[in-house]
């Protein structure tokens, strides 16, 4: 199943007409708790508005009037709608519990995937499409009007930014990396032109880091064909690995766990093509 | 006008913000009386193109506490949900105080600050855009 067709659990901490506001302490330490799993949580209160809308299934929690939590309907039949009373809960039985219901709605447990994908800049992307033709694992593909877009947002491996690498305008963000311009910093000159130095680097080693594996790969399988040294050619590809994790800060994990030189090559032929179809050439 | 909606990120599956600033933040918005969205982790909600980002950019003036205001402006829009950009305000745990991010977020007035074309060094720290005036 795609991640736009998971449904999440939508809590509401109601503290408005009917119920019990929480002691500071206490709202703190629940809406803090449910944030740490996964959930999302709306404080609704007798000031301000809060925001969400959802169309998942939705738990309302409050320390209410009598110590029943009303029936609620959504007009609408649309939205699933949950209600619990809270008083005497402790910060673990509230977790624990809006856990057991998350399950009985159905609602996907939202802490499954770490939300690690590409966030295009469209003020600086000028399409060249060369992240996508450097990306293995598909994560990248086109809209109707042929714009670059990240389309399979789970197909991305953690903490690996190399496509910000080969992007020539540091057009391509990962809000959760360490360090600016990647995380979403603002771009300096200096950034644009470290950036593409490493697009020249790449492109002087044989057109990108893959292809530096691929050749280093198979260099080592020939070694190892002649001389029988399996321990010769593991070293070969753990410095070729090592050497490829400091040029673009690339996981050693996400390294290892490439595929075959064969199958990159396949698809490295596959997602030119795709960009070269993508830009109408 | 009325007074600005507050949606607070939790970044909870990355230590990129520090925990002692989002802390401080979430305990003060506990504290405050206040109305507010949290969430586990917009970069998630953005994946999912969940449709509650849709409500807040749609919804009015929104403060927004989480990172830098060039990464939320694009999950926003890659979700198909843009922020406003004249009704938008974008405060950064990353690099500013609890205290700065607090007031911030307990400020009527409304700096919109949500980049508009590329972002360069002059954009930096945080843009300074005249403030919106609001009320309740």
């Amino acid at each position: 199943m795609s991640l736009t067709n998971q449904s999440t659990l939508q809590v509401v901490l109601y503290e408005g007409v009917g119920s019990d506001p929480l002691p500071g302490e206490a709202r703190f330490a629940a809406i803090h708790a449910l944030l740490e799993k996964g959930f999302a949580v709306t404080r609704s209160s007798g000031q301000g508005r809060p925001t969400s809308k959802r169309s998942g299934p939705l738990l309302v929690l409050g320390q209410f009037a009598g110590g029943t939590a009303p029936a609620l309907e959504d007009n609408a039949g649309q939205v699933r709608i949950e209600t619990r009373d809270i008083t005497g809960w402790t910060k673990d039985q509230l977790v624990e519990r809006v856990e057991q219901i998350r399950a009985e709605t159905g609602a996907v447990r939202q802490s499954d995937w770490k939300p690690w994908f590409p966030v295009i800049d469209y003020d600086r992307c000028t399409n060249c499409m060369q992240c996508l033709s450097f990306c293995l694992f598909g994560v990248y593909g086109v809209d109707a009007e042929r714009r670059i877009q990240a389309q399979n947002h789970d197909n991305c491996k953690t903490n690996c930014p190399a496509c910000s690498r080969v992007c020539p305008e540091a057009a391509i963000m990962f809000p959760k990396y360490k360090a600016g311009p990647i995380n979403g910093d603002v771009v300096r000159d200096e950034d644009l032109q470290r950036e593409k130095m490493k697009v020249d680097i790449s492109a002087l080693l044989g057109g990108d880091v893959y292809s530096l594996l691929r050749d280093r790969s198979e260099k080592a399988r020939s070694r190892f064909s002649k001389e029988r040294d399996s321990d010769k050619a593991l070293k070969e590809r753990q410095k070729c690995l090592t050497k490829l994790a400091q040029m673009g800060d690339i996981p050693p994990e996400v390294l290892m766990s490439l595929p075959s030189p064969e199958e990159i090559a396949r698809r490295a032929e596959e997602a030119a093509a795709r960009a070269k179809a993508a830009l109408g050439n | 006008m009325s007074s600005p909606r507050i949606l607070f990120c939790n970044c909870t599956y990355a230590n990129v913000v520090p925990p002692e600033v989002k802390t401080a933040v979430l305990r003060k918005l506990c504290e405050s009386g206040l109305a507010f969205d949290a969430v586990a982790d917009l970069c998630e909600l953005s994946a999912r193109k969940d449709p509650a980002l849709g409500s807040i950019a749609q919804g009015g003036p929104v403060k927004v506490a989480a990172c830098f205001p060039r990464a939320v402006k694009w999950l926003f829009a890659s979700a198909g949900a843009p922020l406003p950009q004249d009704a938008a305000e974008v405060l950064n745990m990353r690099v500013q105080t609890a205290e700065e991010i607090t007031a911030g977020l307990f400020e009527q007035a409304l700096h919109p600050n949500v980049p508009r074309g590329k972002v360069t060094a002059a954009d930096a720290p945080n843009g300074q855009a005249t403030p919106v005036a609001t009320s309740s």
